[in-house]
């Protein structure tokens, strides 16, 4: 128990020290657009706070913690360097900040560091890993190994893309009403990758998994508390909320898969699923529908079961709708042939299935073979169902969901008539 | 911070246009340069002639080669650009998106690099 409570001190004091850190990165990179120098300027000090920290206790004022110790350890280097041009730049900026102000909070440019890091000219698969390394300083190894990306390759991107917001002029600013929609959509769309990454490990065997669902919400509750009036962003923390309120029912006993439908209630989180309920209702009254809000509404949907025993599927059909036509996502469509399979009966999903069979992006999509697979069952095709379930076990990485698809298709020869 | 904007579109598509479309593309392009100079930002400004009038000149192993035609045949051709000095890659993009050839073709946005 000890060590499980050093182990908490350490996470605490971790967690504290990242959230500083970024908010001195982004204090920093507002004011010279330069991301990299920014990191430089602070990289001792933080290495210093994440190694102090957990033992002698989080300082009264983090920030100018850290402040401080970057301060003095640039000017120690430039002492033994004998030169004292080194002490300018960042460090010149963070001397003129403290004293000015040396016992307030410095202003919060974190949301504008977000903006830069999900700007529309920086390749779209580098914005997630980027706001994690500057907003929460993620080192390049813990963020390839989450992304699947050697060290070395995440290391060069980073680093080039940091290069292109400085050359290219990448401003950090909070774009005006006209374009913040579509902007906002890149910070959020950001946000739901790295909670998306955490997500796929709903064991958190994987600490630097596990982080990553954490730090995605705490994002999203970052860009809330800065943004309130903006729907999709309140729609965002309530669908990861209540994403993250059914961990704990994902796997059974024996580690087994346990889908959706078959969880238990009662091991679904009931105040995160409330606080995600009041963001919902929250957005809703501002009047802006979106992609955000109505995947929250359909989670909405299925955990009306913890009080009617039945998810309300003639909603998730509905919102389903909504979402095909704002995505025209296949993947949505896919839940929605589930969702019509259950108000209008399997033959109906697999006829709203067969809509989709032309597209090529599906073949080696697992999740359409299984709800292909499972509908076809239900709907008395046997052999249809064993070949389909065949092909989803053949494309699942994660080997518990191929073990349960794997019993789903023993299943179909047993009699068991659970589908 | 100063940007290139460079126009790309379709030469042929450009030459096959009716009069009056050229006419009044034209006029478009004149609106917009006017805006670009009557907000402070323009540098400098060119139209480029068609890719048929171009010529490639290389220096290999001391030798000059000099040949006929553009360095890359491309479906849209860089026909002229706009050289502006604007605070940030936003405000650059906003300007390129103004440009006439954003709707007809495809804008490149470049930062200078300063020596």
């Amino acid at each position: 128990m000890q060590r499980e409570g050093d182990e908490l001190a350490r996470e605490a004091a971790e967690a504290v020290a990242r959230r500083s850190y970024g908010k001195l990165v982004a204090f920093l990179a507002a004011r010279s657009g330069d991301v990299a120098g920014a990191e430089d300027a602070l990289s001792d000090a933080f290495a210093a706070a994440l190694r102090h920290w957990p033992a002698s206790g989080v300082p009264a004022n983090p920030e100018a913690w850290l402040m401080v110790a970057a301060r003095r350890r640039a000017i120690d280097a430039a002492q033994r360097r004998r030169r004292l041009v080194e002490a300018t730049g960042h460090v010149g900026l963070l001397a003129e900040e403290l004293a000015v102000r040396p016992n307030e909070a410095i202003p919060d440019e974190r949301l504008r560091l977000m903006f830069a890091c999900a700007h529309p000219s920086l390749d779209a698969a580098i914005r997630a890993p980027l706001m994690l390394q500057t907003v929460l300083g993620f080192d390049a190894a813990t963020i390839a190994s989450a992304f699947l990306v050697a060290p070395a390759t995440m290391g060069q991107r980073l680093v080039r893309a940091k290069i292109k917001i400085r050359e290219a002029g990448i401003p950090f600013r909070v774009p005006e009403t006209a374009e913040l929609g579509e902007r906002l959509d890149a910070v959020l769309s950001t946000i739901y990758t790295i909670y998306a990454e955490g997500w796929s490990d709903p064991l958190s065997t994987d600490a630097r998994r596990r982080n990553l669902a954490e730090e995605g919400i705490w994002l999203g509750r970052l860009v809330v508390s800065l943004l309130p009036d903006e729907p999709e962003a309140l729609g965002l923390l309530a669908l990861m909320l209540h994403a993250e309120a059914r961990r704990g029912a994902r796997r059974d006993a024996d580690g087994d898969y346990v889908p959706l439908t078959a969880q238990e209630p009662t091991l679904w989180d009931t105040r995160l699923i409330d606080e995600a309920e009041a963001l919902l209702l929250q957005a809703s009254r501002l009047g802006a529908i979106g992609r955000y809000q109505l995947e929250a509404a359909v989670q909405s949907a299925h955990v009306v079961r913890r009080r009617t025993g039945r998810a309300d599927w003639p909603a998730i059909e509905r919102l389903y709708d909504a979402l095909l036509t704002l995505t025209g996502s296949p993947v949505v469509a896919i839940n929605r042939a589930v969702a019509v399979a259950e108000n209008s009966g399997p033959e109906a999903g697999l006829a709203a299935l067969e809509t989709l069979v032309e597209d090529a992006r599906l073949v080696d999509y697992q999740p359409y073979w299984a709800a292909r697979a499972g509908l076809l069952a239900r709907a008395g095709n046997v052999d249809g169902a064993e070949e389909a379930y065949q092909r989803a076990i053949g494309l699942e990485p994660d080997p518990v969901v191929r073990r349960f698809l794997q019993r789903r298709r023993a299943a179909l020869r047993c009699g068991d008539e659970q589908w | 911070m100063q940007y290139l904007l460079m126009i790309y579109s379709e030469e042929t598509a450009m030459q096959n246009r009716s009069e009056a479309e050229t006419g009044q593309l034209l006029a478009a392009y004149g609106a917009y340069t006017e805006a670009v100079t009557k907000a402070g930002i323009l540098v400098g400004s060119n139209r480029l002639r068609p890719v048929a009038t171009a010529t490639t000149v290389r220096v290999a192993n001391g030798k000059t080669q000099v040949l006929n035609g553009p360095y890359a045949e491309t479906r849209e051709q860089l026909g002229g650009y706009y050289l502006i000095d604007v605070p940030d890659l936003d405000a650059a993009l906003s300007w390129a998106a103004r440009c006439p050839a954003a709707s007809h073709g495809t804008m490149e946005v470049r930062p200078i690099w300063t020596m």
